[in-house]
Order: structure tokens, then sequence, then C-alpha cells
């Protein structure tokens, strides 16, 4: 299994061929391959109602109405606090869109530098970890021995929670740390400055990178063998072969990791929280912002933030899809041939992980 | 072009041990330091000479109640795993055998919530947590974790499900099963090992679970492991228990890698357990 070329179809083929050979039992009809939802009626809809609607409803809670309820707060200025009894007093100022044309005056700085510090984060974190998490896979498609080790020990920095790498990156880049020792240069990373930035860029690459490398192997393992094989009779050297091939067939592959590495990036906030703390100037992200807001039950700012920071979030998803073609979250909305190619991303990506 | 046949031939390996070092090195790096004596923590010798438990002790001491913060976390995580997989497994399977309409639309909501940032719903639910007095409780971390948990399963599922043949459950209901009792007798059993793949990365994607439990909480009996860690004291108040967290951390680390590694066999098992039946 774990060494099939194709992992996420052979095995359910073998599956099927299995099941579909068992003794003892009529060999059920090969072809035509029709599906028996030939047979949807009132009662398929029905049953799908029945079957989607708890999920829907859980959503629903989740995640529809505190979005609702943060575009309501979002509009309420920040309320007072009882300083007997730690509670917060019920009068909640109305203060209508103050709260988010306040981040074009003098109030507005720490919101900006969020918002650059999470967009910094973002373009730089997603194009190293996209450069090195290439190579990476390029590298395992490669090695045919100790493919297992490379798989295993690239598990690690994905299975580690993001708060623990954090406090080994801390730890790294302690004054007295290890980074300090191999650098042989005194570097104050976790003090607020630029070199937190490249502390928590570092750190985030060193755990993100792997997973994309993950992504483009499952990619990279569906190309047939034979069209290297004509292009290298065709004379293509090894660099043509993987502008000209290698690069346009992953491309599906890799631009979905990359996509959900930006929201993943954008949303940013255990790392830099943990390795240098909150309320810094230097990594602050939209998040932290938010949720430091909120935690001083500053809950309008914060609710603004929030609903900013999912505003961009939105924006630069739909600018991806935009910009780089509806097969990009086919997951949902392409068409059907590449809505099924682009769903069976995760599950390579699963197959993959585990394998 | 000019490498040497000698060169090419140990290339790869040469990358395979780039690739493995990077992945592993700061990883052996916490191990390490998990294993010295608080006094030679600063030491940079690539072996803890002697090896010490003295930090596990310290981790696991009563006073640092850090075995009640990984029982909160196995239990936030575990519920939210069940509950996810649940409702998800039913979903998925209408996503992937049923025809109906807005499947198209309804599934790329789903998918949607799962990109949404946390934190857009951590702030109101932390104002409504608050009043209705949810703040300290579990239910207030497992219900937010659903919220980007069960999508994840419903993807995951769906798309196992949609690699399984038809032609399993359409022999099944031509021999006289009901679509129920052909997903209960034949879908969900040669599901298994996609469930359980399912179950073991939403459990870790709620186990690393960080800004809500750290939002939700401030009691430090109802944190869970990653926000205790972080949030450790040393005994020695003046400096970070660097020595301590690492141990921690490497406490809370090694069940997962363990759990991912062992979940290979475990797929390669379960399909040739159904197959062979």
């Amino acid at each position: 299994m774990a060494d099939t070329a194709i992992p996420p179809d052979t095995a359910p083929h073998e599956l099927g061929t299995a099941a579909r050979r068992r003794p003892g039992r009529p060999p059920a009809p090969e072809r035509p391959r029709r599906r028996p939802r030939s047979r949807a009626t009132a009662g398929t809809g029905r049953l799908a109602a029945l079957l989607v609607s708890p999920t829907l409803l859980v959503l629903t809670i989740v995640v529809l109405y505190p979005t609702l309820m943060a575009l309501d707060e979002s509009l309420y200025g920040p309320k007072g606090l009882d300083p007997k009894t730690g509670f917060i007093s019920n009068t909640e100022p109305f203060v209508g869109l103050k709260n988010y044309t306040d981040i074009f005056t003098q109030a507005g700085d720490r919101f900006w530098n969020a918002f650059w510090n999470t967009t910094f984060f973002t373009v730089v974190t997603v194009s190293l970890e996209t450069v090195i998490g290439v190579a990476m896979a390029l590298i395992m498609h490669r090695a045919f021995r100790g493919r297992a080790v490379v798989r295993a020990s690239i598990l690690v920095p994905w299975a580690i929670p993001t708060a623990i790498s954090g406090l080994l990156w801390k730890w790294i880049f302690n004054a007295d740390g290890i980074a300090n020792v191999l650098l042989g240069h005194q570097v104050l990373w976790t003090a607020d400055g630029f070199s937190a930035k490249i502390a928590v860029v570092i750190a985030d690459v060193w755990k993100t990178a792997p997973f994309i490398g993950l992504l483009v192997l499952a990619g990279l393992q569906v190309i047939p063998k034979e069209v290297y094989e004509a292009a290298r009779l065709d004379g293509a050297s090894a660099l043509q072969q993987f502008w000209r091939i290698t690069l346009p067939l992953v491309k599906p592959a890799l631009l979905v990791a990359v996509l959900f590495r930006c929201l993943d990036a954008l949303r940013m906030f255990d790392l830099p929280y943990i390795l240098i703390g909150a309320q810094k100037g230097s990594v602050e992200t939209l998040s932290m912002l938010a949720q430091n807001e909120a935690s001083n039950v500053r809950f309008g700012p914060a609710s603004a933030y929030a609903v900013l920071l999912f505003l961009y979030v939105f924006l630069i998803a739909l600018a991806f899809v935009r910009l780089l073609g509806a097969d990009l979250i086919g997951g949902a909305a392409g068409t059907k041939k590449r809505r099924s190619h682009a769903v069976r991303m995760p599950r390579r990506r699963v197959r993959e992980v585990t394998a | 072009m000019t490498l040497t046949a000698k060169w090419r031939q140990w290339l790869p390996y040469l990358g395979i041990a780039v690739v493995v070092a990077y992945c592993l090195a700061p990883f052996y790096w916490m191990l390490v330091s998990s294993l010295r004596r608080t006094g030679d923590i600063f030491s940079t010798s690539l072996f803890p000479s002697p090896v010490s438990f003295e930090n596990y002790r310290s981790v696991f001491s009563p006073a640092q109640g850090f075995t009640r913060a990984l029982l909160n976390s196995l239990i936030v995580a575990g519920i939210t795993t069940a509950m996810s997989l649940l409702l998800a497994t039913f979903t998925a399977y209408a996503m992937a055998r049923l025809e109906f309409r807005f499947k198209r639309l309804i599934l790329t909501l789903i998918i949607a919530t799962s990109m949404f940032p946390v934190v857009s719903i951590v702030v109101p639910l932390l104002k409504l947590f608050t009043d209705i007095g949810w703040i300290n409780t579990y239910q207030s971390m497992i219900v937010p974790s659903m919220s980007f948990t069960l999508p994840l399963a419903v993807w995951n599922l769906t798309t196992f499900f949609r690699q399984m043949p038809d032609e399993l459950e359409h022999a099944a209901m031509v021999d006289g099963c009901t679509r129920g009792q052909a997903f209960r007798k034949v879908i969900v059993p040669l599901a298994a090992p996609g469930i359980f793949t399912t179950a073991i990365i939403t459990f870790i994607a709620a186990w690393n679970e960080f800004l809500i439990a750290l939002s939700m909480t401030n009691k430090p009996d109802m944190q869970t492991a990653t926000v205790a860690i972080s949030k450790f004291s040393g005994a020695t108040t003046y400096q970070t228990p660097f020595g301590s967290q690492m141990a921690a951390g490497v406490v809370v680390t090694i069940p997962l890698v363990v759990m991912v590694l062992l979940f290979q066999r475990r797929i390669v098992a379960g399909l040739t357990a159904g197959a062979a039946k």
C-alpha cells in the first residue's frame, strides 16, 4: 500500500475487486457502471436533507450565527468594566461605523501595523514554503530507497502542535540558545524587532513546508513516466523537463496547497503569540489584535477587526480563484470533471500524510 | 550538468539526508533539551549527559497540574472528534452518493467554513459565553472547535466515500438491502479505515487547537495541554522553565507522532481485512 505509485486510486479498486470476487456470492454486474442515483426520487431528496441538515445546523450555530453577532457587535463601542464586581456593565454605546472608521485615525495605527504584519508573514512564509516544499517533493520523488524514512520524518513537523513548535523555537532562539551558538553571533531573536519577524518566519516555514511537500509529492506521483521518457527522447534537459512538464502538471495540486497555506497564514495566531508574545508590535497579526481586544473586553473594536480579517481572507480567496483559474477551489465550484479532480486532492493528501 | 556519475548517484541520498535533518533536527533538540538537568540546560552537546528525567518529574509534579491539562485536552479533542465524525459520516455519504439540489453549493459552503479565520468566531462567542456563563467549561471549547473539525471531517469522508465503488452498495441493494442497510452493513464496515483516518486527522486538529482554548479559559484546571504548557512557570521565578516546557512538549507530541505512524499500519490492516472477509 505505502509503496504504490498512485495510492488513492489503487487501494479502493483492489478493495472493490476483492469484494466483488468474494466467494459464494453471485458476481456483481461489471458493466454498465450505473449509479443507483438513477433511482433518484423525492425520497432521495428527503434522505439527503435528513443526512445533511445536522451538519448545516451545527455550522449555522458555530459559524454563521457568531459571524452575524460579530457584525452586530462591531457597531458598539467598548464597554465599561465595573471595577467592583469585575463584570461587564450592561450599557454599551451604539457607535455605528465608528469602529471601522477609527482605523483611519490615530487609533488605527495598531490595526495597520497588524495588517501589514499579517500580509508580510503570509507573503514571505508562503513563498518560502512553496519553494522548499517543491524541492522536498522532488527529492522524495527521486528517492526510491529511504522514502519511508523521509515520510515518517516529514510527518513530525506536521504533527507537532503549533503552540509546542512555538515554544521549541523560542528555546532555539533564546539569547543563549542553539541558534546563536551556531551563528556564533548574539541576535536577540525574541526581542520586539525585525529579528522577531525572521524568527516567526523560520519557525512557520519549518512546520509547514513539509506539508506542501507532501501535497506536491502526491501531485508528482500521478504524472505518468512516459511523459518524461518522451521528453528525454526529444532531448529536453532536466531543467526543461521541470519547467515544461513537472511544474504545469503539478500546478493544480500546488495551487490548492498555496491557497490553503495563504488562508492559514492570514489567520496566524499561535506561533507569534507564543514565540514572541502578545502585544508585540513587530509580530502582532490581525488575529492577535482581535483576540487581545476581545480578552480586554473591548468587544466592539475586536469584532470590527475580526470582520475586517474575515473580509481580507475572503478577498484573497476570491482573487486566487479569479486570477489562477476556477479549478483551484475545485472541491466545490468547478465543472464536474475539475471538481472530481480537486476533491480527490485532500484524499491524496491524507494518504500521503499517513502512508 | 557537470556532475560526475558518482555525484549523481549520491545526490538523492544527500537530498534525503537534508530533508530528514531539516524535519527532525528541531524536534531532536527538543528531545535532547528535555533530557538535560536544569543545570546544563544551556549545554550544546548533541547528547544529554547525564540523561536526566528531572524535567519530566517536574512536568508531572502535582503542583504543575499538567496531568489535568492533558485530561482536558483529551476530553475536548475526543468529544469534538466524535461529534464531528458522527455528523460528517452522514453528510459525506449524502455528498458522495445521493443526487440532490444545491449539493455543490452546500459542499462549497461547508468547505469554505474550514478556511474561516477562527478569531472571527472566537470574539463574538467569547462575549456570548461570558454572558451565559460558559467560560471555563468544556462545551465552550468543543462548540467553536467544531467550526473547523466538522468541515475537515466532511471533506475527508466525502472523498473517501467517493472512491468506494458504487457496485458494493448496488449489489447489496440488489440482494434486498435497503439503502440504510447497505450503508450500515456494507459501506460503514468497508469505510472503517477511512473513518479512522479522518478521526485521527480531526483529533490532531482539535488537539493542537490553541486560540479557542486560550480565550475560553482563565482557570488553570480547565486549560488544555497546549495552553497549560505556554503558561508553565518554573520552580525558579526568574527564568523561563525551558527544560520542563520541552519535556511537556515531547509528552504532548509523541502520542501524535506515534499515532500517525501507527495509523498507516492500521489502514493497511483494515483494507486487507475488509477484502479477505
